[in-house]
């Protein structure tokens, strides 16, 4: 089962975490046959919000909501039950700088 | 010959014993908790019908579990949503030649640790823990549950629907949590039951009955898992369980008055339940891998063993506090060992590490840490600072007994100036 692993830190942390040891997390997921994706983000200052309402689209500069700890990057994995998931996360290095939120993906209803 | 009454009885029999043990073996096989309460009534409502035919089984609890399994795919196949059960559970293709392989004495006991530890899952939300496990593991109705933590029925159902859905969706998987990980989720199981029987033993005789019961509950769930999984930690919780449950009926006077423990009536302590509690702490100590419950009961057993106040061994106790601030180094055992020093060196002792608690800044809201500091100066005879502080826990209580306790003492400082 797929499970999105959103990695958050507080701005001052971002740097806590070497690229170096993300990136051989990554890699040991890849070779375990766990990982679906992963990539790391821009902090928050370069990101838009894009809305649409009654047809009219508006951009807006930062993300959707200011938070404490922000949005660092995802990892989606493939893990067989959330205690396997929970598992993984734990292992993510930015989780003992921030907070892992670990989410189930669902199927889209057709 | 049976007559169906006598018939129908032997079922009501086999519910209380048996029912929470089919669920659990349900919910494994079935892989969905809804679906396996669903099939534990047809199950029961089959036995109904049947046995009064058939003759009572031999086994009841694996018939029920054979029959109940049985509905489920039945039903599951008229809605065409067998390849869910597929995935749900690789045991949906086992045919029925064998039921009482699902209802074997060791399986069981493994159902039924599953079934508490998935109840307790730390993913879940705390107050969701314990009503699903309140639900799931002892039986008793969501209307129970929600009259015994004074909560609205439709919110606690709404909470373990919430709970069911998330074990669901997230996929949080019924087992029993592996060597390396049991610690830290039987510490889960030990919180929420800890959690339930606070709620019971907190409440005074002036309220209900049904939160009196949650300690009851709390002891059976205690014991249970003792003679499920003998951990040290679990039986060190059942003892400091017993200890504080044997002290009950000296807590309150016939009026709902609260009594300290120094002041207690100990010829009316449960000197049965206090035998027991002292005899698991024996045991858990003996295992040198017991934690922080293990000490608690420790503590409330050298109580338990004094003919009264005076004659406690405080300065076991006060040690029994080091070693339990050493695991846990938290400012409310910090103050509890406080509270000892000044009963073993006087209240002068006691009071100056209250005080340096307090004006690091922690506690400031805990009315014990104002309560504490209010005794001990009114026995050092400084009256003002007692008023103060009592006033200040006064404002902090909610409950009535310690409300009226705490207004007493005022009323004895203003007659005393």
């Amino acid at each position: 089962m797929k499970y999105l692993c959103l990695v958050y830190l507080d701005k001052e942390k971002w740097s806590a975490v070497a690229d170096a040891e993300c990136a051989d997390c990554g890699q040991g997921l890849r070779s375990r046959g766990l990982l679906l994706a992963a990539e790391p983000l821009h902090p928050v200052e370069t990101a838009s919000t894009v809305r649409v309402r009654n047809g009219k689209v508006s951009v807006t500069d930062g993300p959707f909501a200011e938070t404490k700890e922000q949005l660092a990057g995802f990892y989606l994995i493939d893990a067989r039950d959330l205690n396997d998931a929970i598992q993984v996360a734990a292992k993510i290095p930015p989780a003992r700088e921030g907070s892992i939120e670990v989410r189930p993906v669902r199927e889209l209803n057709p | 010959m049976e007559t169906t009454r006598d018939v129908h009885e032997t079922v009501t029999t086999v519910y209380e014993s048996e029912s929470r043990r089919v669920l659990a073996t349900l919910i494994r096989l079935l892989g969905d908790f809804d679906t396996a309460e669903e099939a534990l009534h047809d199950a029961f409502r089959a036995a109904l019908e049947q046995w009064p035919r058939d003759g009572v089984p031999k086994n009841p609890r694996a018939w029920l579990v054979s029959a109940g399994r049985f509905k489920a795919i039945d039903s599951m196949r008229r809605l065409k949503r067998f390849d869910s059960l597929d995935e749900a559970s690789p045991n949906a293709e086992v045919a029925v030649t064998d039921p009482a392989a699902w209802a074997d004495e060791e399986s069981v006991e493994d159902d039924r640790l599953r079934l508490i530890f998935t109840c307790c899952h730390p993913a879940l939300a705390s107050e969701a823990q314990i009503a699903l496990t309140l639900r799931e593991v002892c039986g008793l109705t969501t209307e129970e549950i929600a009259r015994a933590f004074l909560t609205p029925a439709p919110t606690l159902a709404q909470r373990i629907v919430r709970a069911k859905s998330k074990i669901r969706d997230a996929k949080i998987p019924y087992e029993v949590p592996s060597r390396g990980e049991l610690a830290a989720r039987l510490d889960a199981v030990l919180r929420v039951i800890y959690l339930v029987f606070n709620e019971g033993y907190a409440a005074s005789s002036g309220a209900s009955l049904t939160r009196t019961d949650l300690s009851g509950e709390a002891i059976r769930l205690g014991r249970l898992l003792v003679e499920l999984l003998p951990e040290p930690e679990a039986i060190g919780l059942l003892a400091l369980m017993l200890l504080h449950e044997a002290r009950r009926a000296a807590r309150t006077s016939p009026s709902g008055e609260l009594i300290l423990l120094e002041d207690q009536d100990r010829t009316v302590w449960d000197r049965g339940l206090i035998a027991e509690g002292s005899r698991l702490v024996e045991r858990a100590l003996e295992s040198r891998q017991f934690g922080p419950y293990t000490i608690q009961a420790a503590i409330a057993g050298v109580h338990a063993e004094a003919p009264d106040a005076e004659a406690t061994d405080w300065g076991e106790i006060v040690g029994l506090y080091d070693v339990l601030w050493r695991m846990d180094p938290s400012p409310v055992i910090e103050l509890n060992r406080a509270v000892a020093v000044a009963m073993r060196a006087g209240p002068a002792a006691g009071l100056e590490l209250v005080e340096r608690i307090l004006a690091r800044g922690d506690l400031k809201d805990y009315r014990f840490a104002h309560a504490a500091r209010a005794e001990l100066c009114r026995r050092l005879g400084r009256t003002a600072d007692a008023r103060e502080s009592f006033e200040r826990a006064l404002s902090l209580t909610k409950q009535e007994p310690e409300r009226r306790f705490i207004e007493r003492r005022l009323q004895e400082l203003a007659r005393n100036c």
